[in-house]
């Protein structure tokens, strides 16, 4: 075929084509080849000691299934997921709410108030490190001067430190903390996108009509948000579901793996321990949940174009 | 009820004050960082010196030990190396991507675009296993070509559905105008729809960058040699040794290597935005 044999809509077809094809290409055969080869690790004995495939079926996931500590690391990732996704939501209206009117400096204040996403996560949990260190804390220091901490019937023991990290409970609640704050200022800055698109002459007709503060948020401001809403909600899910830098970082699952979730025991299990196939089945129970939640939401808060 | 803020003090301090709590809350970590690699060794290891000042002169020791007696020169040149490469293979396949899928497809387009955006929601710790089998299987294992390959699996999604969202709001004509003047579509789109879509390969630059520096699952898989780590784990798996924490110059390299990458991102968060919103939009 030559390109005058086509019409002019054939020809940008083809040129739309081979512009998209290398992007498609690349994520295609770099996404691809490992997703394929997670489905086939999950279904084989395959070590990093040994380069030989055994076939087992669905063995892995079954043991999977059976293992305590992975059972755990479910109900982990979904606890976690869902307390941040909660407080996200709560302190991220909020601190919209609060952005939203102008103040001075507020190019200091932004920059302050969005450090904790936008530098890297694995070294802004070096910092949460040390803030609840076992020693050092720099919180059980203020909690021993307000006499929280270190004497007998102290709320929070009388030990001289909280070891934050080092007790089952406090060490979800730090994760879920950790998590909260570095997520906040994502879903601050989304809703606040949202709040500066509701219309001005809306809310000054419902201010002259008599409705109040609380009024205009609940009933004109909030439902106009939903969709973006369903954008951090979108967002905020997928991050800290499939997250592996605040637990690795700050517990490495512990203690005694009451902190374990979903991505650090794949990673301990397939690269530490070298079962690849136990390991990358771990990872795929991350797959259904994802794809669901994704698909459902983002279903959602596009329906209205269809 | 119908006053503003403005006109009662009182909502007014408690607006100020509440903003107060959450700059507290977000920076304060930040904040400590920033005092303890300063502090002398002996003031770090004491529970009971005032974490949050400090209790003797400040020192520059931790900064030089961590620039002279780690590696941490070689693993920022190691980051930005990465980066910089990430942002041109970014650039070379997400910008013809987007404009093809923007511009010239049809309604199958943007059907396309939702698609490419979904992988970016493909995460990477579903994939690092077998993928750092795919590396080892292309010999690069340990190599920082690991990461150049493996980054653009996400920051091509992420900067072409951004991209397509700048193309879409350059006005069709000014492109047919430069057609009938004599240009040909290539010529129309080097001339007059890149210079326009700027401010949008500025922003894809910045986020490949950021997102590249900021990575951390692949690299702490792919490359285990100390000397060809990334800053987001050499920080963490070189500066910590089994129990061994070395506060200062660890403090002070995750603080000294976030705050550029930080500015940086500051600067171009609302077009992430809008970016990440548009998927509820058109």
């Amino acid at each position: 075929m030559t390109a005058r044999t086509l019409s002019q809509g054939q020809r940008d077809t083809l040129l739309a084509m081979s512009m998209v094809l290398p992007a498609i290409l690349y994520i295609t055969l770099l996404l691809g080849i490992p997703i394929v080869l997670a489905v086939v690790y999950s279904l084989n004995d395959v070590t990093t000691g040994s380069p030989v495939m055994r076939y087992i079926g669905l063995e892995n996931f079954i043991a999977l299934l059976d293992t305590p500590d992975f059972m755990r690391a479910v109900g982990n990732t979904f606890l976690i997921t869902i307390s941040t996704l909660l407080g996200v939501l709560v302190l991220g209206t909020i601190q919209a709410e609060l952005l939203v009117r102008p103040t001075r400096g507020k190019w200091l204040i932004r920059f302050l108030i969005l450090l904790p996403w936008t530098a890297p996560a694995s070294l802004s949990a070096i910092a949460w490190l040390w803030m609840l260190d076992s020693t050092f804390s720099p919180i059980d220091w203020v909690l021993r001067g307000l006499g929280l901490l270190g004497h007998p019937g102290a709320l929070f023991g009388d030990f001289d430190n909280t070891f934050w990290l080092g007790r089952s409970g406090f060490a979800l609640f730090s994760i879920i903390l950790v998590n909260v704050w570095r997520l906040l200022p994502l879903g601050t800055v989304i809703i606040l996108a949202g709040l500066n698109g509701v219309p001005r002459d809306i809310l000054e007709q419902a201010e002259i009509d008599g409705a109040g503060y609380f009024r205009r948020l609940f009933h004109i401001v909030l439902p106009m948000l939903i969709p973006v809403f369903g954008v951090t909600i979108l967002f905020t899910f997928v991050f800290v579901f499939t997250d592996i830098v605040t637990v690795f970082i700050l517990t490495r699952g512990g203690p005694a793996n009451a902190t374990q979730v979903l991505p650090t025991l794949a990673f301990f299990t397939g690269v530490q321990g070298g079962s690849l196939g136990r390991g990358a089945a771990t990872a795929l129970f991350l797959l259904p949940v994802l794809a669901a939640v994704s698909i459902l939401i983002l279903a959602l808060i596009r329906r209205r174009e269809i | 009820m119908h006053a503003t803020s403005a006109r009662h003090p009182g909502r007014k301090a408690g607006v100020y004050l509440a903003t107060a709590l959450f700059v507290v809350f977000s920076a304060l970590p930040f904040y400590v960082m920033l005092i303890t690699s300063f502090k002398t060794q002996s003031a770090i290891f004491s529970p009971d010196a005032n974490p949050f000042w400090f209790s003797g002169p400040p020192t520059l020791a931790n900064i030089t030990l961590l620039f002279g007696q780690t590696q941490f020169v070689q693993w920022l040149l190691n980051t930005v190396w990465v980066g910089l490469a990430v942002v041109i293979i970014t650039l070379l396949l997400s910008v013809p991507a987007a404009y093809g899928l923007a511009r010239i497809a049809g309604s199958w387009g943007e059907t396309l675009g939702i698609g490419i955006f979904l992988s970016y929601l493909v995460p990477p710790t579903l994939l690092f296993i077998p993928f750092s089998k795919v590396i080892a299987y292309l010999g690069l294992q340990n190599s920082l070509w690991a990461l150049i390959v493996a980054y653009p699996t996400f920051t091509i999604p992420f900067c072409t559905w951004l991209l397509m969202g700048f193309f879409k709001g350059i006005p069709r004509d000014l492109e047919e105008q430069a057609m009938i003047d004599g240009h040909d579509r290539l010529g129309a789109f080097v001339h007059v729809v890149l210079p326009l879509a700027m401010p949008g390969l500025m922003t894809v630059v910045v986020f490949a960058f950021t997102l590249s520096t900021s990575e951390f699952i692949y690299a702490l898989a792919f490359v285990t040699h100390s000397a060809s780590k990334t800053v987001s784990i050499a920080v963490p798996t070189e500066l910590i040794r089994g129990d061994v924490y070395h506060w200062g110059p660890l403090l002070a390299g995750a603080l000294i290597a976030s705050i550029p990458i930080a500015v940086l991102y500051t600067f171009f968060i609302d077009q992430l935005v809008a970016g990440l919103t548009a998927v509820a939009r058109d």
